[in-house]
């Protein structure tokens, strides 16, 4: 095994080479300067490299999609940065999209086409089970052989986009035993991140919502929580602190377990 | 000739008022904004077959839920022998739709069973409200008056049942040829049975009036009452938004005026003469009519707040009260309004009636616009609100006025530079 330098595509190299790209991943504000997401961010595209996948990123040209300035109110600022992004993606000629956010999947596939952007919209969690089922990755079973997994699932890929088992289906693959929190699919509770509360400070409360749904995966004595949106990677992580529990559960994202299964 | 003209006069006078309580709620209809063109007749109707007469998003609770399916089927069966009454009634006959032959057959065995059944689960209900302390009744909205309000509602659907199945008592006894069309009621009927016919007679016509004064009442009650689902919730299903949950609606002004300051060579859109409108809700008529339909459907069952993070963690939002209080505001404000369209009373359901605590301690999850049985959108008046006061009053918390100056100068939502984004790109190594 011989590590490789990957270095990541960026259309405006490519445009100026006369090329472009199949895929635009969208790596969003949270997997470009959050720590923890940045990881995430890595993973996936050792993901995206593995399988071969025609993809490239904007760069400093991505700006910020406007999903949480929008749901705190600011609709000017929402729609600038809808109408700078929708522009930039024209620009390239960008017809399908991949994110590993969900805040983001859901304001550029249901709100941007208000503005006229219209993009194929693919989560990573999708992304990554049509990879598996047209052979373009192979999931190695044995690493999480033996791991007891609980998943999370994030509100704006549940609820707002009925994306329940692609993500289930992921987790399989690696042979791992799902369990599931009382709380799942239409009905899990929210990390306490979305419509801007990833920003500000709680309102006054009993508890934290995140240590409300850390419970319910405390419960289930996983040896790992994984989950599919930056956002609820922080608040979950934070859960499991607050329990001190972070030396027995790990807190993943999915495009991390498959990176690791494949040791990638 | 006699009965049949107090009938005829009853309807009317129930008519009449029927009439006026829908033509408020049109009225105040006409004074709020549009909320989405209603189109895709298809989808809709599906939608009203599985939600709405399906009852699939109540049965989220099986138990209860099914309860409530069974209250809710047993008066679509009920309906049919309530229209024939009327018929009844007004042309002075007996079992007109007799002429429907075995569908009359259907519709008279399965609403006596029903209304047995339904007598039995209100029993149940009325039992559930008073004596169980269940947390989906109590919060802060739940008054003692919206408590009455429950109870009284069931109570007279209560009295309905009673007076349905005295009635078919009375014309099972009266007619045992007929007898097997009310298999409850000819039961039931052994205990009059041996009583003269003129008893038999003023026993059904006692239950037969008071029980279509009842529907009447009830009717007119209804459009007063967290009841007023029994009529709301078919058509407030039907017309319920079609796109994601998570979508929100797109405001077209801020959309032109967005135009122009990237383009100023956009065209001007043509200013109306109206008064400049709010952006956002400060007050209910800066709603939409769905946000009045949501909040005429609302009938307080709370499955919303129980499942709404911000509650469930000691907060202070409760989805549900978001629906009362625009109700109520709606109730002091609009019957001003219709004669007055500049009506200001220097009062508003922001702050008179909803806090803005309770505006920011929404995460937008849309746990509560998923349970909700009837389709209700909680989070977009949550949102609008919000829309209201960053855009109008500039009250947003500060932590989210430093996040808008971040994405406005840079970007992103942390005071990164934008040079800075492929960072993470940097040293990536894969293992071939």
């Amino acid at each position: 095994m011989q590590q490789r330098l990957i270095e990541v595509p960026v259309f405006s190299n490519l445009a100026a080479e006369g090329k472009t790209a199949e895929y635009l991943f969208w790596v969003g504000s949270s997997g470009s300067y959050d720590d923890r997401a940045k990881k995430i961010t890595r993973d996936f595209v050792k993901i995206l490299e593995k399988a071969k996948v025609n993809y490239a990123v904007l760069g400093e040209e991505e700006t910020d999609s406007g999903d949480s300035a929008r749901r705190a109110g600011n609709e000017f600022l929402f729609q600038m940065q809808a109408m700078q992004n929708i522009e930039t993606f024209n620009a390239y000629n960008i017809k399908k999209i991949i994110t590993c956010d969900p805040h983001d999947y859901n304001t550029i596939k249901n709100e941007y086409p208000d503005f006229g952007g219209e993009y194929e919209l693919w989560h990573h969690t999708e992304f990554i089970l049509k990879l598996i089922e047209d052979k373009k990755l192979i999931v190695d079973h044995s690493t999480f052989a033996n791991q007891r997994i609980t998943y999370h699932d994030p509100c704006y890929l549940g609820r707002g986009n009925q994306i329940y088992e692609a993500p289930r289906k992921v987790i399989e693959k690696t042979g791992c035993q799902l369990v599931e929190m009382k709380r799942n699919r239409s009905r899990a509770l929210c990390c306490g991140a979305g419509g801007a509360q990833m920003f500000k400070e709680p309102e006054k409360g009993d508890m934290e919502v995140f240590e409300l749904r850390t419970k319910d995966a405390l419960e289930l004595n996983p040896n790992i929580i994984i989950t599919a949106c930056p956002f609820c990677m922080t608040m979950l992580t934070d859960g499991v602190k607050l329990f001190e529990k972070e030396d027995a559960i790990k807190v993943f994202d999915i495009a991390e377990i498959i990176a690791k299964a494949n040791a990638l | 000739m006699l009965k049949q003209l107090i009938f005829l006069a009853t309807v009317l006078i129930a008519l009449g008022v029927f009439a006026y309580s829908v033509r408020n709620i049109l009225l105040n209809i006409s004074f709020l904004k549009k909320a989405y063109p209603l189109n895709r007749w298809g989808e809709r109707f599906a939608r009203l077959l599985k939600v709405g007469f399906g009852q699939t998003k109540i049965l989220r609770f099986p138990l209860i839920g099914f309860l409530h399916a069974l209250v809710f089927w047993g008066f679509l069966a009920i309906l049919f022998g309530s229209f024939e009454m009327l018929i009844d009634g007004l042309f002075g006959l007996e079992k007109f739709l007799k002429i429907l032959g075995p569908l009359h057959h259907f519709f008279m065995i399965s609403g006596d069973i029903f209304a047995a059944i339904i007598l039995i689960l209100i029993i149940v209900f009325l039992f559930r409200r008073i004596a169980l302390n269940i947390k989906r009744f109590s919060g802060i909205e739940m008054t003692h008056k919206a408590h009455t309000d429950a109870n009284f509602a069931l109570t007279l659907i209560l009295l309905l049942m009673v007076s349905l199945l005295g009635m078919n008592m009375g014309y099972s006894a009266l007619n045992p040829s007929e007898a097997h069309l009310y298999p409850v009621s000819k039961v039931l009927s052994y205990l009059i049975v041996n009583q003269n016919e003129s008893f038999l007679h003023i026993f059904e016509q006692i239950n037969w009036w008071a029980h279509i004064l009842l529907i009447f009442f009830f009717a007119n009650y209804l459009p007063y009452s967290k009841h007023f689902h029994v009529f709301m919730s078919l058509p407030n299903v039907f017309l319920s938004k079609l796109e994601p949950l998570t979508q929100m609606s797109n405001m077209e002004r801020v959309t032109q005026e967005v135009k122009l300051m990237l383009d100023p060579s956009a065209p001007i859109p043509e200013e109306s003469n109206d008064l400049i409108e709010r952006f956002g809700m400060k007050d209910i008529e800066d709603g939409t009519w769905k946000h009045y339909t949501d909040s005429l459907t609302c009938t307080q069952c709370g499955r919303c707040t129980s499942v709404c993070p911000a509650n469930l963690t000691g907060k202070l939002l409760s989805p549900r009260k978001m629906m009362i209080d625009f109700r109520r505001r709606m109730n002091e404000k609009s019957p001003h309004l219709r004669k007055n369209k500049q009506y200001d009373d220097q009062k508003s359901l922001l702050d008179d009636y909803i806090t803005r605590e309770e505006l920011w301690a929404c995460t937008t999850c849309n746990a509560c616009a998923q349970e909700c049985p009837v389709n209700i959108d909680h989070p977009s008046m949550i949102l609008e609100m919000r829309r209201y006061l960053f855009m109008e009053e500039s009250a947003a918390p500060s932590a989210l006025n430093t996040m808008s100056t971040n994405i406005e100068n840079n970007g992103a939502p942390w005071q990164y530079p934008p040079s800075d984004r492929l960072k993470w790109a940097d040293n990536l190594y894969i293992n071939e």
